[in-house]
């Protein structure tokens, strides 16, 4: 069983984020980094290969100015290849021009099965996935707690409001993970080296046989017109605990009426 | 007024409209000229009268999926509507499950881009704005859809109140809204539902929420949340930390990935304040937090911030709460 993952390469999250003054959009320059919500997803098709008793985990990205280094983590974690999306043309990109990009690349690497996270840590819109399954005319299922294939079918745990469902549904198909789903391996430092050799595929928007104009700012249907910092709450009283700063919340409780 | 006609999705849980479609119909009555509300699932006539009483005009009957995903059926319902010219200027589909693969498929089936994580939306001539929480809700972005309609809007929970008004006389209309064609994408099936057993007020609707994080240090030190928010007839709620270390089940889950909830008072123990974990409860009427890190981030929300041990605090604030009740 071949199984794709698409990884996001985002800036470090622990960096502060920014705009672009002019075009509103998120300043994504200098090192990427694998995002943490995507290795779930990266350990999730690496178990599921191993226990389908083979087969091969392509790692797939779109991301600016030729960067692999997200990639790189993943084929040290065991991924076997990688396909890299980058082009000036998608600058601006939204979730539907991603979509359009990562399913072109899905359908050339032949997978079995997709994978993505939920959602990822810079963008988190959560639809780019559905919409890449959609594009490709597949099945999904989202927020996977678990998930297990058995032939030609994945089985999955869906969370729900409720708890969660079990889902079946026919291969070839798309899922979402959420954070927790498997527990991320640690590249070792053979990976790491192995990461070095393996293929990795760069690839424009032309040889996915993309329009440039259905992508990137001008393919976006939508400007940002303003962007304001939110109504900060005003920071209140702090009491430092000296054995005896629950009263201060019994009292606090009391005058709001809850108790 | 700024569009001609809005659709608003209504998901029920167990045959009954959640809050935050009331909430989307309540905001959209403001901005269109017609609403309707589009459901799905058993007996959708049994909910028009409510819809009915928060502006919806009439009532679009989606079909019943049956045991499958809703995602594929609903957006090829509605998907099937605009390719016959009968769609709406703009789509509001609350941030559910199932209301993000809804968007989802909705989106790439009409190539028209999904606006998420919508905090806000306003009349711009004869258009409409949104707001979006942006890094982490620290920010808001304001933007214009600017391609054909219909434009799609995924809003988070309680961005809007919900106030009945705008309704007709009696229940309004219900119509069929028949499925397009599928082709392969509808075939992932539910063979069993697991709920996970709860008592007390939902987590999203309860007056009093008290949540726990890592902070807490175990998953045995969550008792104590429970029993503060059982003293309080509250919700307990939880960080992801701890939903991903597997002490809670996601549904107690508060943030951007889990509830948004907006409670008379939301005690946090032991929760550093990540923006993911606040963009769920910052616009609680007022915020109590417990941290032994004064310089947690949560404390820039806190009315009332407690730099102390959880170990220390909670079990003496659960007998204070028990001596007087
Ligand atoms: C895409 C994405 C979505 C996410 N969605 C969510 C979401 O929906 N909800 C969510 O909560 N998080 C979410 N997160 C995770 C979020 O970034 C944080 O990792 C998480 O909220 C941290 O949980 P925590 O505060 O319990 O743990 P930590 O950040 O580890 O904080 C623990 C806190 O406890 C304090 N502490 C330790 N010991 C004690 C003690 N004895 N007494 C008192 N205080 C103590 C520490 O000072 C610290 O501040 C998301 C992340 C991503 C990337
Ligand atoms: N540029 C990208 N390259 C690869 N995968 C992506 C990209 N953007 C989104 N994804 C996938 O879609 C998931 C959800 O992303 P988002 O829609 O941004 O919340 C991510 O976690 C990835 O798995």
């Amino acid at each position: 069983m071949n199984v794709a993952v698409c990884v996001k390469q985002i800036p470090d999250p622990a960096a502060p984020p920014a705009l672009d003054p002019v075009t509103k959009n998120l300043v994504r320059t200098g090192k990427l980094i694998l995002d943490d919500s995507d290795s779930y997803g990266v350990e999730m098709a690496l178990q599921l290969a191993e226990a389908a008793g083979g087969g091969e985990v392509t790692v797939i990205s779109m991301a600016p100015g030729g960067e692999t280094s997200g990639l790189r983590t993943a084929l040290a974690m065991g991924a076997a290849k990688a396909i890299l999306v980058s082009d000036d043309a998608l600058a601006g990109s939204d979730a539907l021009a991603t979509a359009k990009v990562l399913a072109a690349a899905v359908r050339r690497s032949g997978a079995d099965l997709v994978l993505a996270a939920t959602e990822s840590t810079d963008g988190y819109t959560g639809t780019t996935p559905v919409q890449v399954a959609e594009l490709l005319g597949l099945p999904s299922v989202t927020f996977a707690k678990k998930v297990t294939v058995d032939g030609s079918s994945v089985r999955v745990e869906r969370q729900t409001e409720a708890g969660y469902d079990e889902v079946t549904c026919p291969l070839p198909a798309l899922v979402t993970v959420t954070a927790g789903v498997v527990e991320p391996r640690y590249p070792s430092f053979k990976g790491i080296m192995a990461a070095k050799s393996k293929p990795l595929e760069q690839l424009t928007v032309a040889d996915l046989g993309i329009d440039a104009g259905e992508v990137g700012a001008a393919g976006a249907r939508q400007v940002v017109v303003d962007v304001a910092a939110a109504e900060a709450r005003a920071s209140g009283e702090i009491v430092v605990d000296e054995g005896d700063a629950h009263e201060r919340i019994v009292q606090m409780l009391d005058q709001l009426k809850v108790i | 007024m700024g569009v001609d006609k809005i659709w608003v999705l209504v998901e029920r849980a167990d045959g009954k409209v959640p809050p935050a479609a009331l909430e989307l119909l309540t905001r959209a009555r403001d901005l269109a000229t017609t609403v309707e509300a589009v459901a799905w699932g058993p007996d959708v006539a049994a909910v028009a009268a409510e819809l009915g009483a928060y502006g919806a005009a009439a009532v679009l009957d989606a079909g019943d999926p049956g045991d499958a995903l809703v995602g594929a059926p609903v957006a090829g319902a509605i998907a099937a509507a605009v390719a016959l010219g009968n769609g709406p200027d703009a789509v509001l589909i609350a941030a559910t499950y199932d209301g993000r693969d809804i968007a989802g498929r909705l989106s790439a089936r009409l190539d028209r881009p999904v606006i998420t994580n919508v905090v806000g939306l306003e009349a711009d001539g004869d258009g409409l704005l949104s707001e979006h929480g942006i890094f982490g809700g620290t920010q808001v972005a304001t933007a214009r859809f600017t391609g054909a309609g219909p434009a799609l809007f995924v809003v988070r929970p309680k961005s809007f109140s919900a106030e009945p008004g705008g309704g007709s006389e009696g229940a309004p209309q219900v119509r069929p809204l028949p499925s397009g064609d599928l082709g392969s994408t509808n075939t992932a099936a539910i063979v069993a539902h697991h709920a996970e057993e709860r008592t007390g007020p939902k987590l999203d609707e309860a007056d009093v929420v008290v949540s726990g994080g890592r902070g807490l240090g175990s998953a045995d030190a969550y008792a104590m949340i429970d029993e503060l928010a059982k003293l309080l007839g509250g919700a307990p709620g939880a960080s992801r930390a701890i939903v991903d270390a597997g002490w809670v089940p996601y549904a107690y889950q508060v943030g951007q990935t889990g509830k948004t909830v907006k409670p008379t008072v939301y005690l946090a123990c032991g929760i550093s304040g990540a923006t993911q974990h606040m963009v769920g409860m910052k616009n609680a009427k007022n915020i109590i937090a417990v941290n032994k890190d004064q310089d947690a981030p949560i404390f820039t929300v806190a009315d009332l911030g407690i730099v102390g041990d959880v170990h220390k605090v909670l079990p003496k604030l659960i007998e204070a709460l028990k001596a007087r009740s």
